[in-house]
């Protein structure tokens, strides 16, 4: 038996996600099978059958560089923006 | 990862996948009480099953019929999750069959009537639907995305299970009578349910987020729900002590642990004879099976 992941997409546009797994010798039973599982009251507009061993993991994701100026958390205005703030002799928008 | 970090890293909502590492123990729990939710599954639409040939519209024949295959297609998926987890699902089948693993405690029951199937697919899936959608939150996510699905499925049965108790309600004195003395027989069971009270902390279950609400919550969640709906219809429960407290906590009398534990074990009154028949429907299927496994191999 393969293991068959099954990913549906609910209405036309909307991503398709990941909803559980099916047992099965060939594609052919696969899609009979999840037709039965995960289509049969109009939940899904649309299955993606994907044989397990077909699907790469990837999990890990190394920063040797430290290249935190791609992520938000790589700005850190709030120092600078309150020196600036002072120099204008302004006050946060908020504050006003 | 230590134990003790993957309990810190359960216990602040983290959750884990197929493929993760986790501790033994939290492996042979999760095996455990997913496998049992299977075998209940499978083992809960033979008292339903029992009233398709008697059901008395052909409508109402349909309906039973679909939440029947509903329940099938929630144990293959919950059997697909033990799998993964390292147990087949014929060694599943071979434990449930020989009585070693235990399906739930209202399988185990007569279906003595029409009304008693009414009650069953109202208030027995009502009760499934408290524990099932505390599930949506389980530190094991593979678990928890197939009860997506399966939460939106039991509450159809909700929906047929009230319907078939408003018919008959609304019906002749006789078949409001059907529904009384339903409610009289499975409220002992319904009551059971959820298991004793074990404070939620001391629940392996809870402690390793497997599920996330303790036995007692989830039966005031159950009655807060579902007594109010059976009192407005003039119906009757058979516990002279229940009711809802001022501070909204419902008193009952204590349900019958014994009788739980002697039922889950095996020696209700149908234990015997469900699992006969399950015996004899994987006799009869046994060359199908046979059939895939040799076009797989």
């Amino acid at each position: 038996m393969k293991v068959f992941e099954v990913f549906r997409q609910e209405r036309k546009g909307q991503p398709f996600q990941h909803a559980g797994s099916i047992p099965a010798p060939d594609a052919a039973f696969a899609e009979a099978w999840a037709r039965e599982q995960y289509g049969r009251r109009g939940e899904s507009v649309a299955l993606w059958l994907v044989p397990r061993d077909a699907v790469q993991v990837v999990e890990d994701f190394p920063d040797e560089f430290d290249l935190k100026y791609r992520r938000v958390d790589g700005y850190s205005i709030k120092a600078r923006l309150k020196e600036a703030r002072e120099r204008a002799g302004t006050a946060a928008p908020g504050d006003r | 990862m230590s134990e003790q970090e993957f309990l810190e890293y359960v216990q602040e909502g983290g959750q884990v996948e197929v493929g993760d590492w986790m501790p033994d123990e939290y492996r042979a729990r999760l095996v455990k009480f997913v496998e049992m939710h299977a075998n209940s599954e499978l083992m809960g639409v033979l008292p339903e099953r029992e009233w398709i040939l008697r059901a008395p519209t052909l409508q109402r024949k349909l309906a039973l019929t679909a939440k029947v295959q509903d329940e099938v297609g929630h144990a293959q998926l919950l059997y697909r999750v033990v799998e993964d987890l390292g147990k087949p699902r014929e060694a599943c089948l071979d434990d449930l069959l020989s009585g070693k693993a235990k399906f739930h405690n209202v399988f185990h029951y007569p279906t003595a009537s029409w009304g008693d199937v009414g009650v069953i697919a109202w208030l027995v899936d009502a009760a499934a639907i408290v524990s099932q959608k505390a599930l949506l939150k389980s530190s094991y996510a593979p678990y928890a995305r197939i009860m997506k699905k399966i939460c939106w499925e039991e509450s159809f049965h909700v929906l047929h299970g009230r319907d078939v108790v408003l018919a008959l309600v609304t019906g002749t004195a006789g078949q409001r009578e059907l529904v009384q003395e339903a409610l009289g027989r499975w409220w002992g069971p319904l009551m059971q349910f959820h298991g004793n009270p074990i404070p939620r902390d001391e629940d392996p279950m809870y402690v390793w987020r497997i599920k996330s609400q303790g036995n007692e919550e989830a039966r005031q969640q159950f009655l807060e729900g579902y007594v109010p709906q059976v009192w407005e219809l003039g119906l009757e429960l058979p516990d002279p002590k229940l009711r809802r407290g001022e501070d909204g906590v419902w008193a009952y009398t204590e349900p019958d642990w014994e009788e739980l534990r002697s039922v889950v074990t095996g020696h209700g009154p149908m234990s015997e004879q469900r699992l006969d028949f399950r015996r004899l429907a994987r006799e009869n299927s046994a060359w199908a099976t046979r059939l895939l496994l040799a076009e797989a191999a």
